[in-house]
């Protein structure tokens, strides 16, 4: 171990050029928007070599890997070392600093595989390439003459975010290539992590409106302009962990003075050291919070209301749409109590449901209404519950009542600038896909169970009024969404196990995951570490960059490139040279580089790339809805009135129209509603509200296979000393955590860092139960007690609405 | 010149990067570990008759490794000099051929830094990664820590930049003088006459 680090001479001297160009071109990378090429050489020894590579999956963040490499086996890993250790650098967190031991787990797919027991059952058999690309050609045609290409859905995987894999701008992602090519599939809209705030905010900023980019939202950085930062749910210390990410940014924010107050259930890690930025709140009420704080500057003559009535529409009856004047359905009506609910939305009445002291939210509300710069921002937790979306647009209304929106210092509310407009590279081109119907992703299940009954105003189906067929044909590829990352994994077990509803399943993966269980076939992946890669920086990381990653490791078993997998396919179907257009994976990833150089000349040619690994650049602070503030009439939002409409006409309509499940809300204003499994829902059964958090032991289900991670960042049930001591639970105890859904077991973590009456569960850990046996879940994973309820308008995720009791086990 | 670390607590969100980068760099089994990351908390978060709920918790994380002391426990005790303090940098390691396995230092060491690697037959520690120090580099956690919470250097360098050498946990500094300075965030400051406890210690070993 000692001989590997000890360099030649030669290597040595390589080494200390590469330091001295590295600091050399830091002056550069601290200029805004300057231009940073990075160190060209990078040591070698006589026996290991260094390779560039990427951390690829679906935290937000593309982390550089140095992998070195010896005997054809990555023997450690170093991170991004270029430019100013002290502005972005893509350092990697703990998970990509454990690559080598999930690249080479005992969990790796090697071979093809068929079922041979029931779905779930893991019972399967190795067959050969030409046997799986076989069946799964002629299943792919039996589906086209039965049903028709609508019956075929591709389910959204996030694992491997490459230029050739699946891509997050959802325009270069492999499967869709593919079937495509074969006619097309039934499309999905949104994502499992921010699917409600995708479908739903457009109805407040506009059809076109992106929270997540850079037009639509502000850089966390410009929050270094702000006096007072509000953040509810947001922790990117625990969420977006990378050198260059949100979680750096943050530190700068703080580092420049900005006042810091952190509204979560949880005391989360971006708390850490600071503990006065706390405020505890109870799970899903931030709507409540949000609109007693609208009571407090309504009431003291704190909001600005040249700015409501010239850019917003509904915020009172000044600004009312016709079809709703005289009614009393403005927000103020609402926040008064003389409209809506009648209900006057005071601080009494937000301490109740939200556990915060009345005295402390006017504390609050009046900090927010004397701050010269107010940056508001939210994590997406808010809106992965039943009643996320409303409340979610309930906090964007902080800065729009206050006017703090479009102005240095300030954001829009709804989360943060979390992508570029414009990447350095894109990606392998998607073909319009033929087949036009698209559903909310979340309802895949649905669409499984009962396809033939959705329609537009039962399940947002678009494209068409309703479904022509259920799903019949599934692909899963670099995803572990059909029971661990989805609702309710054992309705999905049941769903599933009825083979004439989905005919045929296909996860092409690199382990071997609980949903993997659940295929027909299984085809095994190469990792990004076993070949060529291309990819931009993250959607977490505000900065532009392109990494080309070189193969460190041979793919094991005969796990292979997928690219080369879905040609085969293409070829039974005579459409092999249409997939490919004649290139090679690593062809591809050469055009793809060399059409982002054509519009980027200064970065570095494909060959050299392939030794400096790394191009980026620093980007200047962005304030999001900057042109429409400046100037709404030039530039308005694509709203139907080209404003911020607090009262929608759309939702209006829909909440008349819409056939929603009972107990569920459609409101047209900004409210606070509590949601199946929400606010007031514990029953003696089940007396406690259980949400998830995203943990440093994996980004969703990735890494949560790795036992180095495991032993210091252990899977365990976070519970307030005030709810543990009764339970005769102690911290290490084995606990039974039962929902209307389903049974888990987890070790007790007991602490003062969350709310009483409320558990906390690390979301993506592996289900590990015998699902024909007694369900109980031994892994831990939060989806086994959640139950399947999309929201009711995006009908997305419900993650953070259930109700559970905890026992000692 | 003699070597110290430097550890920002006021960044540290305890996320187990620096002692990850190091097992990967070490080779070390899942059980063996050179760095520790302490969680810490005090106060409690708690809810009244009413429902209404006030917290006083303070959060704060310790990520330490060797300290390399200046006066380090575990050579005085070593019986055969395996246990060695570099002259030159002040870098402390053990010599695995000399190493009896007697374990000595690992009952001496405050900071629990050694530990007696069975397999083997001799004690295992930090070495202040002392190949990758020798090439001009850094150790491997420091150039890992995402938020840049870790520095290692000159001891003049890092004395400028930290304040203390003691927190919770960690034992009084004048026992044996660690080559560690700390710059406190207001929850460990705050914390030090409190009721601070190690509130991870299934994680920590």
């Amino acid at each position: 171990m000692e001989n590997r680090s000890v360099m030649t001479r030669r290597g040595f001297t390589a080494a200390m050029a590469a330091v001295g160009s590295a600091v050399g071109i830091g002056c550069l990378s601290s200029v805004q928007g300057g231009t940073l090429k990075p160190a060209k050489a990078v040591a070698e020894t006589a026996e290991e070599k260094v390779v560039w590579s990427q951390c690829n999956v679906n935290c937000g963040g593309r982390c550089i890997f140095r992998h070195h490499v010896k005997d054809g086996r990555i023997i450690y890993t170093e991170t991004d070392n270029l430019g100013n250790p002290n502005e972005h650098q893509a350092r990697a967190c703990l998970r990509g600093r454990t690559y080598r031991h999930w690249v080479n787990s005992p969990d790796r797919l090697l071979y093809p595989m068929k079922r041979v027991g029931k779905r779930g059952s893991g019972e399967f058999e190795r067959i050969s390439w030409d046997e799986a690309i076989d069946t799964i050609a002629q299943q792919i045609q039996k589906t086209i003459d039965s049903y028709g290409n609508e019956a075929i859905f591709i389910h959204k995987g996030t694992g491997k975010y490459t230029a050739i894999g699946t891509d997050d701008t959802k325009t270069g992602m492999l499967p869709q290539r593919l079937f495509a090519t074969l006619g097309g599939y039934l499309d999905y809209r949104g994502s499992y992590s921010i699917g409600a705030m995708q479908g739903y905010s457009p109805f407040m900023f506009g059809a076109t409106y992106n929270p997540l980019d850079n037009v639509g939202a502000s850089s966390v950085s410009e929050a270094e302009n702000a006096d007072l930062m509000v953040l509810f749910g947001y922790s990117a210390a625990d969420t977006r962990m990378g050198g260059a990410n949100g979680v750096w940014d943050m530190v700068k924010v703080r580092d420049s003075g900005t006042e810091i107050i952190q509204i979560d259930p949880r005391m989360n890690e971006q708390c850490s050291g600071f503990g006065d930025e706390w405020i505890p709140i109870r799970t899903g009420t931030d709507g409540a919070l949000a609109s007693a704080i609208a009571h407090e500057l309504i009431v003291n003559d704190a909001v600005d209301l040249d700015f409501l009535h010239t850019y917003c529409v509904g915020y009172d009856e000044e600004t009312m749409p016709e079809s709703a004047k005289g009614k009393n359905r403005s927000y103020k009506d609402y926040i008064m109590g003389t409209g809506y609910d009648m209900v006057e939305k005071t601080p009494e009445w937000a301490e109740v449901i939200t556990t915060i002291p009345a005295a402390q939210i006017r504390v609050l509300a009046d900090r927010i209404a004397k701050a010269d710069r107010l940056f508001v921002s939210q994590g997406w937790s808010v809106q992965r519950h039943s009643a996320g979306e409303t409340n979610m647009m309930a906090i964007c209304m902080i800065p729009i009542l206050t006017g703090q929106l479009g102005l240095p210092g300030t954001n829009t509310g709804i989360s943060m600038a979390a992508q570029v407009a414009q990447p350095l590279v894109g990606s392998i081109p998607q073909p319009e896909n033929p087949v036009k119907t698209s559903i909310p992703v979340y309802q895949w299940l649905n669409a499984i169970d009962h396809g033939e009954d959705m329609t537009t105003t039962n399940a947002y189906v678009l494209g068409a009024d309703k479904l022509k067929t259920g799903i019949k044909f599934f692909w899963s590829f670099a995803g572990n969404g059909i029971t661990n990352q989805h609702g309710d994994i054992n309705l999905v077990h049941d769903i599933l196990q009825d083979e004439s509803k989905c005919e045929f399943i296909v996860c092409h993966d690199i382990m071997m995951t609980d949903s993997c269980k659940y295929a027909d076939i299984i085809l095994p992946d190469a990792m990004v570490a076993e070949s060529m890669g291309l990819s931009t920086n993250g959607y977490a990381e505000y900065y532009n960059g392109v990494t080309l990653a070189m193969p460190a490791q041979e793919a094991p078993g005969e796990a292979r490139l997928a690219y080369d997998v879905y040609a085969e396919i293409a070829d039974k179907f005579g459409k092999k040279e249409e997939f490919t257009e004649g290139l090679s994976h690593d062809e591809w990833i050469e055009r793809i580089y060399n059409e982002g150089r054509a519009n980027n000349p200064d970065m570095p040619s494909f060959e050299e790339m392939k030794t400096v690994g790394v191009y980026r650049f620093d980007l200047p602070s962005q304030i999001g809805l900057k042109d429409f503030r400046d100037d709404p009439i030039a530039n308005p939002l694509s709203t139907p009135s080209g404003k911020i409409e607090i009262y929608s006409e759309q939702l209006a309509e829909m909440a008349e129209t819409w056939d929603i499940a009972e107990g569920d809300a459609i409101t047209p204003i900004p409210s606070f509603e509590p949601g199946y499994e929400g606010y007031g829902s514990v029953t003696e059964e089940y007396p406690l509200y259980c949400a998830q958090f995203h943990y440093k032991a994996r980004t969703h289900s990735c890494y949560s296979n790795v036992p180095e991670i495991a032993a210091v960042a252990r899977q365990q049930i976070w519970i307030n000393p005030q709810d543990a001591n009764p339970r005769e639970i102690s911290e290490g105890d084995i606990c039974a955590v039962k929902s209307p859904h389903g049974e888990i077991r987890i070790e007790a973590h007991v602490t003062n860092r969350v709310i009483p009456g409320c558990v906390f569960i690390p979301q993506g850990a592996w289900h590990d139960a015998d699902m024909f046996g007694d369900r109980v879940d031994h892994g831990g994973c939060y989806n086994t007690l959640l139950g399947y309820h999309p929201t009711p308008v995006a009908k997305q995720t419900n993650s953070n609405a259930v109700i559970a009791q905890v026992t000692k086990a | 010149m003699t070597k110290a670390f430097f550890f920002d607590n006021s960044r540290c969100t305890g996320c187990r990067t620096c002692q990850l980068a190091c097992k990967d760099y070490h080779d070390l089994s899942i059980d063996q570990t050179y760095r520790k990351v302490y969680d810490m908390e005090s106060g409690a978060c708690s809810m009244d008759e009413r429902g209404v709920v006030t917290h006083t918790c303070k959060l704060y994380h310790v990520a330490i490794g060797c300290n390399h002391c200046e006066d380090p426990a575990c050579t005085k005790v070593c019986p055969t000099g395996a246990m060695e303090k570099d002259p030159e940098t002040g870098l402390v390691s053990v010599d695995g051929d000399k190493c009896l396995g007697c374990g000595y230092c690992v009952m001496a060491c405050p900071y629990g830094a050694p530990t007696l690697d069975k397999t083997v037959g001799h004690t295992i520690k930090c070495d202040g990664c002392k190949n990758r120090v020798a090439e001009g580099k850094k150790p491997i956690c420091v150039e890992a820590c995402p938020l840049r919470a870790l520095d290692f250097g000159e001891v003049e360098e890092m004395k400028a930049r930290g304040e203390s050498h003691d927190i919770d946990p960690l034992p009084s500094s004048s026992y044996t003088k660690p080559s560690l300075y700390i710059r406190m965030s207001p929850d460990a400051k705050s914390s030090q006459a409190a009721d601070s406890r190690i509130a991870n210690p299934l994680e920590v070993f």
